[in-house]
């Protein structure tokens, strides 16, 4: 006990006994109220250990009678989504996605969904507003390398193009450098030939009646007599505007060389076909769908 | 705070500067006495009419046609809207009602600038609710004289049973102005039904217990300190007044030297010059915050005006002028003293610039309302990607539109695009007749969001943006709306 006896003259109550420059300060101890839920709080963590998981142990930890876990709460927490998305979501998993974009609730309810699925899962590649990169196309525009319908989109998106899957797209531009069936020559004859099919300028001395002959004789199987592409191949239109890697000479001269196989992955095994749907709705409200 | 310059009250107000006294003084318990006259009259009009406007409005019907709510006043938080009779606001028209804050601050001006604290004496929720629970406490309790002696006294079981019916009733008010409170917020005869079957949503439940516990606390047992500590505005009125307004003033010209009626009278006959105040104290018994008015403009006043009711009383009885003390200024006193005639000035510069000021803003407020638009259209330019070529070398620019229709019934649009030379505008999910100009329906009362792409095919020397204007036309009312926004070539 303190041996002091300095009693606070205004408010009667006694102080610390400590003085600073004639400052004293009143002993007020903590209120009892609080003191005894402190002690509570104390008392209550004694209950929690045995309620919820608590303690660390060497290999997993002391579980509690509840046995809550934070997956099950994530698993809980999902299926009352799904349960909340409910009737709307069934909607859309039983409209055809041409009857999708025709009913104006249906077509703000995909591009919601597809919009945050796009960015979950393909924004990494075509970017988070589809305009895509070099080698991976811009699915804004209308030039679509497998087709821009909604059933090629949706089929694209499903199965994906060189992805292994055994419904994949396939077909690749072949190494016509690299595997000795054109010689360096010719690559560049033949790459001048395919920029003056869009009006590109050629290269000073190019001979077109060699360009296109290289031309008939190599590329026609895939991108057509007259350059337009195949989408059966994924062959692109070679007299349009839009290049996925790039139109100058040296860019076309190094696809020609060591040909190009872009992989689009199948999603049918990571995305449930409801959210397939809305994305290829998505995809195809963009402003390049057929 | 313009203190009175005679001697007895200087000398009184200087006795609280005793630097011993604590910081925070406890709440003495006020007993305001029963009082009748013109401003109990007054008081008792408007506590009938802002409680009855409080409590009645929101069972108001007011007829919008099918669907649309049916109650004149209703702050609709889930579908965002505000209805005040003819008037629908949308959440983005709040600015409406910072309109009416200014509107009520400058009426709160010029009222103080007219009679002082009109607001805190008569009209504010606070003065309100708290003369309610007097008259209740007065009703189960008895007067002044008989609470006082009750409390001082022991509790006996008639006692008892007299507070715990005031409390009964206070709560029985209050619980009833939570509930009132509530009304506002969604359907009423709605709500009503499903809190009588106990079918309400918590959040009702829980805004009547707020409301509740707020006005019983502060209408039972802050009361005047309410006044005195929580409220900003004695603080505010008190550097915001001048000298010509007036205020419920002990006129002290007339009043100085007190003195009992037997007292006086003797030393009347003697030539004395003796005041017409017998300090017979009933000004300070009747006063909600327990005051002395003679001692001039205080902070406590609310200037309810009771202790002229109770001044006016005893000067009856006496047969000496009533309103000794009255509305009046320390100008008007000073010139009665010197021997001049009163002088009112309720038009002043600042009266004429506040009530100016109030016509502006209301006349601003009424313009904007009834020429705003009922239709509208935002865009936002698609970020990314800003703009794309397509196959034929045509560039295409996105756009979201956001379609405001306000009005109560559906409506069938237009959409045209002015900007690059042949431009080509086609909205995602319409197929329209005349792809040229798509047509759409607006739902009522609601936005619509459309995903709108304009094709332009742009030569080699276009500029990098030009202008783009989407103008919608209501083809049934002929009413337009626009937005303008740019075409970028990358």
């Amino acid at each position: 006990m303190s041996q002091h006896d300095d009693t606070d003259r205004v408010s009667g109550r006694s102080t610390t006994g400590h003085e600073w420059d004639g400052i004293k300060e009143l002993n007020t101890p903590l209120p009892r109220w609080w003191v005894l839920t402190f002690y509570a709080t104390i008392v209550w963590a004694f209950g929690y250990w045995v309620v919820y998981p608590a303690w660390p142990l060497v290999s997993g930890y002391t579980a509690g009678v509840l046995h809550t876990t934070n997956r099950a709460a994530v698993t809980e927490n999902l299926a009352q989504l799904e349960a909340l998305r409910g009737e709307k979501m069934k909607a859309l998993g039983t409209a055809s996605l041409a009857d999708i974009e025709n009913d104006p609730a249906l077509l703000a309810l995909a591009r919601a969904r597809g919009k945050t699925v796009f960015g979950d899962n393909c924004a990494p590649c075509h970017g988070s507003g589809a305009a895509g990169a070099k080698g991976y196309p811009n699915l804004n525009d209308d030039d679509w390398l497998w087709g821009g319908t909604l059933d090629q989109i949706m089929q694209t998106i499903q199965f994906g193009a060189r992805s292994g899957n055994a419904k994949a797209h396939e077909g690749q531009m072949l190494a016509f450098g690299r595997d000795g069936i054109l010689k360096k020559d010719e690559i560049v004859t033949v790459a001048n030939y395919v920029r003056s099919l869009s009006g590109l300028s050629t290269a000073a001395g190019y001979n077109p009646a060699a360009g296109k002959t290289i031309f008939a004789e190599n590329c026609v199987s895939c991108h057509g007599e007259d350059g337009k592409g195949n989408q059966e191949f994924g062959a692109p239109n070679l007299t349009d505007q839009i290049w996925l890697y790039g139109s100058d000479e040296s860019t076309l001269v190094e696809t020609i060389t060591k040909g190009r196989a872009g992989v689009m992955p199948a999603w049918s095994g990571r995305l449930d076909p409801v959210t397939t749907k809305a994305l290829a709705v998505y995809v195809h409200s963009l402003g390049g769908g057929k | 705070m313009g203190l009175p310059m005679t001697k007895n009250v200087t000398s009184k107000v200087l006795m609280a500067g005793d630097d011993d006294l604590p910081l925070y003084a406890p709440q003495k318990k006020i007993y305001p006495q029963r009082i009748s006259g013109t401003f109990r009259r007054i008081k008792w009009g408007l506590m009938a009419l802002c409680l009855g406007v409080y409590y009645l409005l929101p069972l108001v019907r007011w007829n919008r046609g099918l669907g649309a709510p049916d109650q004149a006043v209703l702050i609709d938080f889930p579908s965002q809207r505000f209805y005040f009779f003819f008037i629908e606001l949308w959440p983005q028209e709040f600015y409406y009602f910072t309109g009416l804050l200014i509107l009520a601050a400058f009426t709160l001006f010029l009222m103080n600038a007219l009679g002082g604290r009109i607001w805190c004496g008569y009209l504010c929720p606070q003065t309100v609710w708290t003369d309610l629970f007097y008259a209740v406490e007065r009703w189960s309790e008895g007067d002044r004289r008989a609470r006082i002696k009750a409390d001082a006294g022991p509790l006996t079981a008639n006692r008892l049973a007299r507070r715990v019916l005031k409390y009964a009733i206070w709560l029985i008010i209050a619980w009833w102005t939570g509930g009132a409170w509530v009304l506002y917020f969604s359907d009423a005869p709605t709500l009503v039904r499903d809190l009588a079957t106990f079918q309400a949503p918590a959040i009702a439940c829980i805004w009547i217990g707020i409301l509740t516990a707020s006005t019983y606390l502060l209408a039972g047992h802050a009361r005047e300190q309410v006044c005195l500590y929580m409220c900003p505005w004695p603080r505010i009125q008190a550097a915001l007044t001048d000298e010509w307004a007036l205020n419920v003033t002990y006129k002290y010209d007339r009043g100085e030297p007190r003195c009992s009626t037997k007292k006086g009278r003797d030393l009347r006959a003697l030539g004395e010059k003796i005041g017409e105040c017998i300090d017979c104290n009933q000004c300070v018994a009747v006063c909600p915050t327990g005051i002395d008015i003679r001692n001039g403009a205080q902070l406590g006043c609310i200037q309810c005006g009771l202790c002229i009711d109770a001044c006016d009383n005893v000067m009856k009885r006496i047969g000496r002028p009533m309103r000794l003390i009255g509305y009046d200024n320390d100008i008007n006193v000073e010139r009665r003293t010197s021997g001049k005639t009163e002088v009112f000035k309720p038009i002043r510069s600042r009266t004429l610039v506040y009530a100016s000021l109030i016509t502006i803003v209301c006349a601003v407020m009424l313009h904007t309302l009834l020429t705003r638009s009922l239709l509208d259209v935002n865009v936002l330019h698609d970020r990314n990607p800003v703009a794309v070529k397509l196959s034929a070398g045509a560039i295409r620019n996105g756009y979201t539109l956001r379609f405001l229709n306000k009005r109560g019934f559906d409506r069938v649009i237009v959409v045209d695009v002015d900007g690059p030379a042949n431009a080509q505008i086609h909205i995602v999910g319409v197929d329209s007749v005349t792809p040229d100009r798509p047509m759409i329906v607006l739902a009522r009362d609601a936005t619509t969001e459309l995903r709108v792409l304009v094709t332009a095919p742009v030569g080699e020397k276009a500029e990098k943006t030009q202008p783009v204007k989407f103008r919608i036309t209501d083809i049934g009312l002929g009413e337009v709306a626009s937005a303008t926004d740019h075409f970028v070539t990358p």
